[in-house]
């Protein structure tokens, strides 16, 4: 039997051998429970994306209480086109409208972490580079003819691609690269944090249910042996 | 006064006899293993499926419009509701793992074999339903792989000659998947599958015991009345149900040796269940994938549409197959199968630990093979994926077929009297 049990197990790693592009990723490394960090993403993402990008499922008190901002400081410093502080974080942008300017409608993004992971999200922040063939002059290497300008340009500069597929450094932008992929951190990782905003609390609750019933498992297992000394 | 109450319920539906008959005085084999405490979890994971599901359904919206974003609203403004969620779908994936667990300790030992075939039917109808049910149940969330996964699975009926198009409109209840779909899905979803899943479980446990728990050893524990010297008998107090025509050996009561024995495995089992449920709700993707946490839209489909983990194996032989029909006939093949397991196997010998060695490895084959196939499921069919696709199905049918051919005249090992306590 206990063989059995082994060339089953033997056969279990190929369960592992998933499909996925062969598209090298880079590591976003952000950290969830970076409060700053999670802030300055908002920030970023409120100046940036919002114009163009909702957050439809993520509502605005939410995310300040969760960020510890208060809704007064985030009434006054986050929002900017009269909402209520418990609306959803949406714009006013005419999706059918859009989708003649850009190509395509631009998605809403408060699923977008969990939807590609935040490792595409960091990467795909960073590989745009010029290509004079597509309506705004750039495309993404993690994301093909993309419709979305690089809105992102005056902060980055721009990048170019050799013929071997590698992208320059990038010239001409306010920040350095360094600046930028913090920026981009941030931003992934305020993404990450949209995408479930309960996944540190899950977590943490994790633990002491799993070591509630690691405690419940020692007195059942002397229940069940105390029990079981009548059975011969 | 307790007691008069008591007395004036017994005498009216007698509750405390039938706690006796079916667990406080029910005869159990003393010898069970690990194998059999999937069953209690199983039923663990049933009740946990109808609570968590009471409470999705307080605030799930069933329509096309609002489904999707009722999703995310459980999963951030409802309280806890994100923990109902992930009970919920980790639940899902959990209940197929220790189904299927339980359905290789029937095989291995026999449980199938006469008198319990009517408890394996029910046992592979419970199946059936459960995978309807899980079906039906993925399309809830509206993500894109609900959408796509239910539009694969639902055109397999359009294979049917004459009527197949006619009844996935009918299934559909529209010309594509659409709200009226998920309202239809809804519905069985959370009344009907679970009233007859709750129906055919209870006739599942009162065939068990009618015709009492099988062991590892595949012995009967019930000997002929005035069989046996009654120092040799259990000497536990069983039910009269049991004891007036029979003498028990080897048995103890269920309650409360295998309670208390059982409840150990549960919480075993729930350790592994929350670990995943507050560490890894995803399950690596398997148990919730990508694609999903986007909205269903009929105008995108995903890069590569693969089915929930636990209908893999059925879903390879359905694709390995060339011609959409036979696909189907393979695939409804499978879990024909199965059913009739009972009448394969023609062999009177229950446990694999007394069998011919042919079998042992024959069953080892099939356990390997389905594994094989259900890994293929999740992959993209490249040619390389289908050629092992092939192999691992004729493996799977061929179990069926060398257990017909072999069981007839099988050499098998002396079967003790009595359970040998391994």
């Amino acid at each position: 039997m206990k063989k059995l049990i082994l060339a089953v197990l033997a056969v279990l790693p190929m369960l592992a051998v998933a499909s996925g592009p062969s598209l090298h990723l880079d590591k976003a490394n952000n950290d969830l429970s970076d409060k700053a960090s999670l802030k300055r993403g908002f920030e970023a993402y409120i100046n940036n994306c919002l114009a163009c990008h909702e957050l439809k499922y993520q509502r605005y008190n939410r995310t300040f209480a969760d960020l510890n901002i208060s809704d007064a400081d985030g009434l006054a410093n986050y929002m900017y086109t009269g909402e209520k502080v418990g609306d959803h974080i949406t714009n006013t942008m005419p999706g059918k409208e859009a989708a003649k300017w850009f190509g395509s409608t631009p998605p809403d993004l408060t699923l977008e972490a969990r939807f590609r992971s935040p490792d595409w999200i960091y990467t795909y922040l960073r590989s745009f580079y010029v290509d004079e063939a597509r309506p705004f002059g750039v495309n993404n290497k993690v994301f093909k003819d993309v419709g979305m300008p690089h809105v992102l340009q005056n902060l980055q500069g721009v990048r170019t691609m050799d013929e071997h597929g590698n992208l320059s450094e990038a010239t001409g932008g306010s920040m350095t690269a360094e600046e930028y992929d913090a920026f981009a951190r941030d931003l992934t990782n305020f993404l990450e944090y949209t995408g479930e905003p309960n996944k540190l609390e899950r977590e943490s609750m994790g633990y002491w249910v799993i070591g509630f019933l690691f405690i419940l498992l020692f007195f059942s297992y002397l229940l069940k042996k105390e029990y079981w000394r009548d059975v011969h | 006064m307790l007691n008069n109450l008591m007395a004036w319920i017994e005498q009216r539906l007698p509750l405390m006899d039938a706690m006796n008959k079916h667990a406080a005085q029910y005869p159990a084999p003393k010898n069970f293993n690990f194998w059999y405490v999937f069953g209690i979890l199983a039923s663990v994971v049933l009740v946990n499926q109808l609570l968590t599901g009471v409470w999705l359904t307080m605030n799930y919206e069933p329509s096309g419009e609002g489904a999707f974003a009722s999703v995310e609203y459980i999963m951030r403004d409802v309280d806890y509701g994100w923990l109902l969620r992930y009970m919920h779908s980790t639940g899902a994936s959990a209940f197929f793992i220790v189904v299927y667990m339980h359905m290789f300790r029937g095989m291995m030992y026999g449980s199938y074999q006469k008198p319990r075939e009517l408890l394996w039917l029910f046992g592979m109808l419970i199946f059936l339903v459960l995978m309807a049910e899980a079906f039906m149940g993925y399309l809830l969330p509206w993500g894109n792989m609900s959408y796509w996964g239910a539009q694969v699975i639902i055109s397999i009926f359009g294979a049917i000659p004459v009527i197949g198009d006619d009844l996935t409109l009918w299934i559909r209840g529209d010309y594509v998947i659409s709200g009226a779909t998920l309202n239809r899905f809804f519905a069985l979803h959370v009344i009907a599958l679970p009233l007859v899943l709750v129906v055919l479980v209870f006739l599942h446990i009162l065939a068990l015991h009618e015709v009492g728990s099988n062991n590892p050893d595949g012995t009967n524990i019930k000997k002929p009345k005035g069989s046996v010297p009654l120092e040799e008998q259990s000497k536990f107090t069983f039910h009269e149900q049991y004891t007036k025509k029979y003498d028990i050996v080897d048995a103890i009561p269920f309650h409360p040796y295998y309670t208390v024995k059982d409840l150990v495995a549960v919480v075993i089992f729930l350790i592994g269940f929350c670990w995943v449920m507050f560490f890894a709700p995803e399950g690596g993707g398997y148990f919730m994938e990508a694609p999903n946490f986007e909205p269903a839209n009929g105008l995108k489909t995903p890069e590569h549409i693969a089915p929930v983990w636990y209908f893999g194996p059925f879903y390879t032989i359905l694709r390995i197959i060339p011609d959409k029909l036979l696909g189907a006939v393979g695939m409804f093949g499978a879990i024909v199968a199965l059913f009739l397991l009972p009448w394969f196997d023609r062999g009177t010998v229950k446990s694999l630990r007394f069998r011919c060695t042919a079998h042992t490895v024959n069953l080892v084959q099939f356990a390997i093979c389905f594994i094989v196939l259900g890994a293929l499921g999740t992959l993209p069919a490249t040619p390389l994926n289908n050629m092992i696709g092939i192999v691992a199905s004729f493996g799977y049918f061929g179990f069926f077929v060398a257990l017909w051919v072999y069981s007839k005249n099988e050499k098998t090992k002396p079967v003790p009297e009595r359970v040998t306590g391994k």
